[in-house]
């Protein structure tokens, strides 16, 4: 069975709340005393209907100020595929956890209300989708009951997305018409619908083809941990663990370990169960190199002639996440892949309109939620590839030198 | 760079669900040896607990666990659960550390609560925060599930304690991508969650494909009890049934394992991990709303604890 992770936004009334609730309880993932919980707080507040909000809304704060504040994940699974909902708020002022919640998705689902049309939140929910590089946006278009189940409407927020989305960078874009209120198409295709071809909603997630997304090209393991095991029985072993984050190793394989740029070969794979023939994206796995050379934690695997890019001056699209505002000059600590480097900001060439898409060239900061073009210089270099060819060999995190807090995310970029 | 040199490759390269969730567990574990100089594994004996050492296990094979494994003894502890827990420390080469409760209440750092039948849970907290303090733990690995309550659907996989031990669930940190930021002052320390994203479904789907033993009282068996709140709690040295609550024989099993005093038995007649994985996958209640007086208290009773520092 496959694992799906998506990810959803939304604010209080376009009906994310009931979709998902309806998802989670069709497949059964709702349990009776969450039901009768929400139900009974639900009936306290005066709601004449259940609020199904109050399932994904966990924290007191969110509880008693009635909206969703932070990102919560939920699961479920059918016969064909377990998934994980990143479910977030739909708010500008909470763009860095839709951020957050996209940053591991496969899929992002887009809610639309069919009689308002596209709205300021759809564009930035598309846009977030696609700065963060998810392979696929499923846009559905909800409360089709409230105008009588039109293709025309249908029709026409399509091609108005459809024109929008073209200066994104989508390459998948899926569109069903839904109610979520009314389950049409949402688990089994509507009979209120005969003019919609596709599939229900639920049977999209689960037969979407993920198997593709991940980069089988390029292989890179970034060294975790060295495992050097401290019995005679092991004596001579020597180990480098680590997630492999792109590509195939194989046993045999020639590589070579950055940044010393010497070459070797795969020794073996192994895994507590035994060696293994192959290691592939997402495995964890301890790599033997044939030769004795010197390799450590914050150290690069890869191919001799597929070498990430190695470097010190960096491009990347900035998410910035707290209150103190970036600027030019700032000094902060960056985590990529398994490593920690001082990073200073050398440059903002301009902050972007998470709404408009809009360049401001003029901004001298990036404040809590805005996204932005910067430029960065760092202490030791990074082996990177662009977030667009690998979302985890191009991504990082900065932090706070003082407070420690996650200030911001980037994304990668070719260098200039 | 970019050389294309791979062939086509194709939707071969696919894990389970299961081998997916475990990878990333894996990995998480991996970066907090690396980036701690102190990490702990939490150890109850409990099945998510026998899955977090496990991985652990695999994390760092042939090698050992590179750190110590710590038990918060209440004291009121199922028996079956003492005795697997020094089997599997034993058989795994690990050191053991229990921190007692009861130690805690003796030298007047907590005090027991008042009235029959007293829950040690809430005291936890106090003896755990103690341990973290005297051996300088800055990681301390748990065996938390976002899908067992909704204030832990909300944590981290890191998150982030200060130095009272304090979670704060309205400013946490973000976290995007398999990115930790593990940063913190001395004094502070970071609750570690590898197994988040993993269901109670998964839990016992994996217990199974691995083999994995765990406490008998897991498994349907006889045992005398009595219905108090609606559960079916043991009778025992720690709890006895009052005024109009009844001792009877009746075939249980157990979904999690806590304090005899606040663990409830569910009828079943499961005896085996694929009884189980049919029962649980046909249940109607979650694990905790089924078993766990604890969480009964108020809406907000896990955040509440949760907040002074609990697991």
């Amino acid at each position: 069975m496959e694992l799906l992770r998506f990810a959803t936004a939304g604010s209080v009334d376009d009906g994310k709340s009931t979709l998902i609730g309806r998802l989670l309880y069709d497949s059964k993932a709702i349990f009776e005393d969450q039901l009768e919980a929400v139900e009974r707080v639900s009936l306290q507040r005066g709601n004449d209907y259940t609020d199904l909000a109050l399932l994904t809304d966990g924290l007191r704060a969110e509880r008693e100020q009635g909206i969703t504040i932070d990102v919560a994940y939920r699961y479920f699974a059918t016969p064909a595929r377990k998934f994980i909902i990143a479910d977030t708020p739909g708010h500008v002022q909470y763009t860095r956890n839709m951020v957050t919640g996209n940053s591991t998705a496969d899929l992002t689902m887009v809610l639309i209300d069919a009689r308002k049309g596209i709205v300021e939140q759809t564009r930035r929910h598309a846009f977030l989708a696609s700065l963060l590089r998810v392979p696929h946006l499923l846009v559905c278009i909800n409360k089709m009951d409230l105008v009588d189940f039109d293709q025309e409407v249908f029709d026409t927020i399509c091609a108005e997305f459809t024109a929008f989305a073209s200066r994104l960078d989508v390459t998948d874009v899926t569109f069903i018409p839904i109610s979520a209120l009314q389950g049409d198409n949402v688990v089994t295709r509507s009979a209120n619908m005969d003019w919609y071809q596709g599939t229900s909603l639920l049977h999209h997630l689960e037969t979407v083809y993920i198997a593709s997304d991940r980069n089988l090209i390029d292989s890179r393991l970034p060294v975790q941990w060295v495992i050097r095991p401290h019995a005679a029985e092991y004596h001579d072993y020597r180990g480098y663990a680590g997630r492999v984050e792109g590509g195939v190793f194989k046993p045999g394989d020639e590589v070579m370990v950055l940044p010393s740029g010497l070459t070797t070969t795969v020794a073996s794979i192994d895994t507590f169960e035994g060696p293994v023939e192959e290691a592939y994206a997402p495995m964890s796995v301890t790599m033997r190199l044939a030769d004795n050379i010197d390799v450590s934690r914050g150290d690069m695997i890869c191919r001799p002639h597929n070498k990430p890019v190695v470097g010190q001056d960096l491009e990347a699209m900035v998410c910035w996440m707290t209150d103190k505002p970036l600027k030019v000059g700032d000094f902060l600590m960056l985590k990529h892949t398994t490593r920690w480097v001082r990073a200073v900001v050398r440059d903002l060439h301009y902050r972007l309109d998470v709404n408009t898409l809009h360049r401001d060239e003029g901004a001298s900061t990036l404040t809590l939620n805005e996204v932005g073009r910067v430029a960065l210089r760092v202490t030791q270099p990074l082996f990177y590839d662009p977030y667009r060819r690998n979302r985890q060999t191009g991504s990082f995190i900065l932090a706070d030198e003082g407070s420690n807090i996650t200030a911001g995310a980037g994304m990668l970029l070719r260098p200039n | 760079m970019d050389t294309g040199q791979g062939s086509a490759v194709t939707g071969q390269y696919q894990l389970s669900h299961l081998r997916s969730i475990e990878a990333a567990s894996i990995h998480i574990i991996r970066e907090v040896a690396a980036e701690f100089e102190r990490p702990v594994l939490l150890f109850s004996g409990g099945k998510d607990s026998v899955i977090m050492l496990r991985i652990a296990q695999k994390a760092f094979a042939p090698g050992r666990i590179p750190f110590p494994v710590m038990h918060i003894d209440t004291g009121h502890n199922f028996p079956e659960v003492i005795e697997f827990r020094d089997r599997m420390v034993a058989e795994l080469g690990a050191q053991l550390i229990v921190a007692s409760v009861q130690e805690s209440i003796d030298s007047g750092r907590s005090t027991e609560e008042s009235g029959a039948d007293p829950s040690r849970n809430r005291l936890q907290t106090r003896t755990l925060l103690d341990s973290i303090t005297e051996y300088k733990f800055d990681a301390v690995f748990g065996g938390a599930r976002r899908d067992e309550e909704k204030a832990r659907a909300k944590e981290r996989v890191y998150s982030f304690r200060d130095e009272f031990g304090q979670w704060d669930p309205k400013n946490q940190r973000p976290e995007l991508w398999s990115l930790y930021n593990g940063r913190h002052a001395a004094g502070e320390h970071i609750r570690v969650f590898p197994i988040s994203d993993w269901t109670e479904l998964d839990v016992w789907q994996y217990i199974g494909e691995e083999g994995l033993d765990l406490p008998s009282i897991y498994y349907s068996h006889r045992r005398e009890v009595f219905r108090r709140d609606g559960m079916l709690l043991s009778t025992g040295p720690f709890v006895t049934p009052r005024g109009e609550e009844e001792r009877f024989e009746a075939v249980v099993r157990y979904r999690t394992v806590g304090d005899m005093t606040c663990t409830g038995a569910v009828e079943s007649t499961a005896s085996t991990v694929d009884d189980i994985i049919l029962e649980v996958a046909a249940s109607r209640l979650t694990e905790r709303g089924a078993t766990r007086a604890d969480d009964r208290v108020s809406e907000a009773a896990m955040e509440d604890r949760k907040r002074e520092g609990y697991f």
